[in-house]
């Protein structure tokens, strides 16, 4: 690893813990001056952790190690420290104020002023120098909502270049883009490096993008470096990426599972085709057909982005995208899903991933959470049975061990992996022929994760279809019977539990439409 | 749960309950008395009625995370509305309460559509409502006040139930001179009936918990509470009695409302759909709620309690006029948030919004009653208000970090 004059940034040793999970363990990093350094590794492996610690956003203190920023130490307490030695951070989501000006934008926070009045002529010139570094022709009064995700990120870059950046770092930089517009960002990133003197780190699930732009790559799994290379010297190959990105230990243990002899279908999706809210131009999910028996646990694996979420939420009463086109099927016969109460109708159940947003009433009791999907059942002439209610929810408690001193306490007051199991509840009582879970178990301790497992098998053995999400590739050879690959909302693959590696996963989930050439 | 853990889980409700109980004691004592006067009493559940059946539509509103600024405006609509058709029209009063109440649904219905199905925010919708329906009562009325209703109309706000029992001469000279007089024993039967009522269903409830394996609330503490509730009914049942009217008619309409409405809160679908919508309205759309129907509900329920309002505050004034009403979403929804309805919703009960009321009530009354001049009275209440949000403001901080603390 280069450590002379040439070395930008060097972080070593350095740790992060959360409560009860280690984040970063011992991660050493080198960026040199002028290049472009590429991160990957799967969900969850730390990339963003590291980011947020070099950009302030995990203050110093709050981790272990040291940071070396052009030779010098670094002890950043917020974004800002970070920014005035040079730092900045693009996020994947971006921040721009929809309602002003590119001009506007690129100066908020760095006013052109004189002596607290803005300096208009000045904030116009100093824009246009900037876009014009970064190739974008369009005037400087433009509204940030009348130009498209591509030039916003543009935007983004030539407010880091107005205040003197010399690393740049890009979280996801082409996910929300077209190939053309993705194809422009790159080239920038060369010019910046090699006109500019602008070092570059880019986050990236597109392994071809990496190999097409990139001087170094940094691999990272499960909080630790595992491989760094100088990726023209060293030839380094999308294989040898994805062989270092798996790998992850089984730590997790999974129940003995059977497969069950799949059943009749009980749901399939036909060319299924979803458009982005707000770039209702872009395919979020392009021609998808999957299929899932009946007593069949399915896995549906992609990286960040892939689409998995929105394609299983759009086909849940419609409650993501715009332009949704395409066939579902219930036990051979097509349906509609346009609102959530058709689909648990049709006894689809949707346990979303995020449990907070989207998942509990965190004020309302665990009993009132277990009931809201099914309440009907439960109700004559719209008055609810609240002693049988209350029975219900016993019943779950017991059945799947959540843990509560009471089904009356607020769902707050439960352990995430508990929480997870009221959702759970709350959708097998609408007894649904297939439960989509979307990252079950998602921040949830060893111990629960076990028991969602089990009762995941369960639900195949009692004749249940169940489709399963998971970033985690071993979660997903650990319960699956059967696994789709989703890459840029497109299927890439559909591969029996026997025949299916980390590996040949990733290799699926990381495979693009089309190459970006060099 | 042992009593100590009990109360510290429910601090807010007790805590302001607390507050009520120290206000009127204040407000007796500082009066030397005037205030335990019957017919002050009586007056005071007068006075307070308008406030309660708004709040306990507003209560609804606001836990499924919205707000109704129209609500004195359209008081005053409905009234100008029912004045003009007794007036003008000589409708008989039952078609004019009628009428009222069918108004009423159809500015919900008006409201309904803006909330629910175009999604404009509330606060906007019935912002416009505000100036709307107070231009309207100014156009009905033609900018006069008309009065001169039917007796029968004027006693739903003033009179009192029919002493069909007659009445029984309490004159020990024991007792102070307001404990004396000429006690209806039609209102000490009704007072009677209610604690029976309530002493029955608190114990038919933890049988049935009971039943079910729950663990009931300590008996210590139902007890406890049954006890204090029966002295304080009873002695407002009695102080009530001996008052002119006896039982006052708006008391019934007010105990009847909270009763239906404490009821569709707890134990109907809809009810438990406010909530969810309140609390987590992404989880509720993903629960299958449809929140279009419910929140168009929530608003015609709201229009309807305001039709009953205005027939209250119509009947009290012997009078149709345009300023009628005004201020009085203040009112209402200054007593959501004195009794514990959440500014982000998801929280709130009738039975905090009626304390909240009384609190608002008692105020009024209390400082009238020493003569405190409507300026400083405003400061008060303003000032109460801003208090009663410190307060949950400090309990729920207290609670995330006992939360935080366990882990």
């Amino acid at each position: 690893m280069p450590s002379d004059g040439k070395t930008i940034l060097e972080m070593r040793g350095i740790s992060m813990e959360f409560p009860g999970v280690k984040a970063l363990d011992d991660v050493t990093m080198t960026v040199s001056r002028g290049e472009i350094h590429a991160i990957c590794g799967e969900n969850g492996a730390g990339k963003s952790t590291l980011m947020k610690i070099l950009s302030g956003v995990h203050p110093y203190g709050s981790f272990t190690g040291e940071v070396d920023f052009e030779g010098q130490p670094c002890q950043f307490r917020s974004i800002r420290d970070s920014e005035r030695r040079g730092i900045a951070i693009i996020h994947q989501e971006l921040a721009l104020n929809q309602f002003l000006s590119i001009a506007e934008n690129i100066f908020v926070g760095n006013e052109q002023a004189t002596h607290g009045v803005i300096d208009w002529r000045k904030t116009e010139q100093r824009a246009t120098e900037v876009m014009r570094r970064v190739g974008l022709p369009d005037s400087p009064n433009v509204k940030i909502a009348d130009i498209g995700v591509g030039k916003q990120q543009l935007v983004e870059i030539a407010k880091a270049l107005s205040k003197d950046v010399r690393l740049l770092i890009l979280d996801e930089p082409t996910a929300a883009l077209n190939d053309e517009d993705s194809a422009h960002l790159l080239g920038l990133m060369r010019q910046l490096r090699d006109e500019h003197d602008v070092s570059c780190i880019m986050i990236t699930h597109k392994l071809n993008e990496i190999l097409a732009v990139a001087d170094t790559v940094t691999v990272i799994r499960d909080g630790k470096t595992v491989a760094y290379g100088d990726i023209a010297k060293e030839g380094i190959t999308e294989e040898f990426l994805i062989r270092h990105m798996v790998g992850r230990p089984l730590e997790n243990r999974y129940p003995e599972h059977t497969p069950n002899k799949p059943g009749a279908e009980v749901m399939r999706l036909e060319d299924w085709t979803v458009h982005h809210p707000i770039d209702t131009e872009r395919k979020v999910a392009d021609s998808v057909s999957l299929s899932v028996h009946a007593g069949e646990i399915v896995g549906l694996a992609g990286l960040m982005g892939a689409g998995r979420t929105e394609l299983v939420m759009s086909m849940f009463g419609h409650t993501y995208g715009v332009g949704i086109s395409g066939k579902v099927f219930i036990n051979g016969k097509e349906v509609t899903t346009r609102t959530v109460s058709q689909a648990v109708h049709q006894h689809i159940a949707y346990c979303s991933e995020d449990r907070k947003r989207f998942g509990l009433n965190t004020i309302q009791s665990v009993k009132e959470n277990i009931t809201a999907a099914g309440l009907s059942n439960l109700a004559r002439f719209g008055v609810i049975e609240t002693l049988a209610e209350t029975g219900i929810a016993e019943t779950f408690r017991e059945d799947l061990n959540i843990k509560t001193p009471s089904v009356n306490v607020p769902a707050s007051k439960l352990s995430g992996g508990n929480q997870q199991k009221v959702v759970l509840a709350k959708w097998i009582y609408t007894s649904p022929a297939i439960l989509i879970l979307d990252e079950p178990t998602r921040g949830i301790d060893v111990g629960a994760k076990y028991e969602i497992y089990t009762i995941i098998n369960r639900m195949a053995d009692e004749g249940k279809a169940v489709l399963v999400i998971s970033s985690e590739l071993v979660e997903l050879l650990g319960i699956c019977d059967r696994i789709y690959t989703l890459s840029g909302g497109r299927i890439t693959g559909n591969v029996p539990r026997s025949e299916a590696t980390q590996e040949s996963l990733m290799t699926l989930m990381t495979q693009e439409k089309e190459k970006v050439h060099r | 749960m042992n009593i100590a853990d009990y109360l510290k889980g429910n601090l807010r409700q007790y805590g302001i309950l607390g507050a009520l109980v120290l206000i009127f004691i204040f407000f007796v004592v500082m009066s030397g008395g005037k205030l335990l006067n019957p017919n002050n009493i009586s007056s005071l559940v007068q006075q307070v009625a308008y406030v309660a059946v708004l709040s306990i539509g507003m209560v609804t509103v606001i836990v499924a995370g919205h707000i109704d600024l129209s609500v004195g405006s359209v008081v005053a609509f409905i009234g100008a509305v029912v004045g003009q058709l007794m007036y003008t029209y000589h409708v008989g009063w039952p078609v004019a309460v009628l009428a009222a109440l069918i108004v009423g649904l159809l500015v919900g219905a008006w409201q309904g559509i803006w909330v629910a199905i175009a999604r404009i925010p509330a606060f906007i919708v019935t912002l416009s409502s505000m100036l709307l329906f107070r231009g309207l009562a100014v156009v009905t009325l033609g900018a006069k006040t008309l009065s001169g209703f039917p007796e029968e109309f004027s006693a739903i706000s003033k009179g009192g139930l029919p002493k069909f029992v007659g009445t029984i001469d309490i004159s020990s000279s024991a007792l102070p001179t307001f404990f004396r007089g000429e006690a209806d024993v039609f209102t000490l039967l009704i007072g009677a009936i209610a604690i029976v009522g309530l002493v029955y269903s608190s114990f038919r409830t933890r049988a049935a918990e009971r039943k079910h394996g729950l663990t009931p609330i300590p008996l210590s503490l139902t007890v406890g509470k049954l006890v204090l509730l029966g002295v304080v009914i009873a002695f407002f049942t009695y102080l009530v009695s001996l008052s002119r009217v006896g039982t006052p008619i708006v008391l019934i309409i007010v105990a009847v409302l909270i009763v239906v409405y404490t009821f569709v809160q707890n134990r109907t679908v809809y009810g438990r759909h406010v909530y969810a919508i309140g609390g987590n309205l992404n989880a509720a759309i993903l629960s299958g709620v449809n929140t279009r129907r419910v929140n168009f509900a929530i608003f015609l329920n709201m229009g309807v309690l305001t039709g009953i309002c205005a027939v209250i505050v119509t009947a009290r004034l012997g009078a149709a006029t345009p300023t009628a009403g005004n201020g009085y979403e203040l009112d209402a929804i200054a007593a959501c948030f004195i009794g514990g309805a959440a500014v982000t919703g998801g929280v709130g009960k009738v039975s905090g919004a009626m304390i909240g009321a009384l609190i608002m009530g008692l105020l009024t009354m209390g400082l009238s009653i020493l003569g405190v001049n409507e300026s400083w009275q405003m400061v008060v209440k303003g000032l109460v208000l801003l208090a009663a949000v410190i307060l949950d403001l400090f309990s729920k901080r207290r609670s995330v970090l006992a939360e935080v603390g366990q882990r």
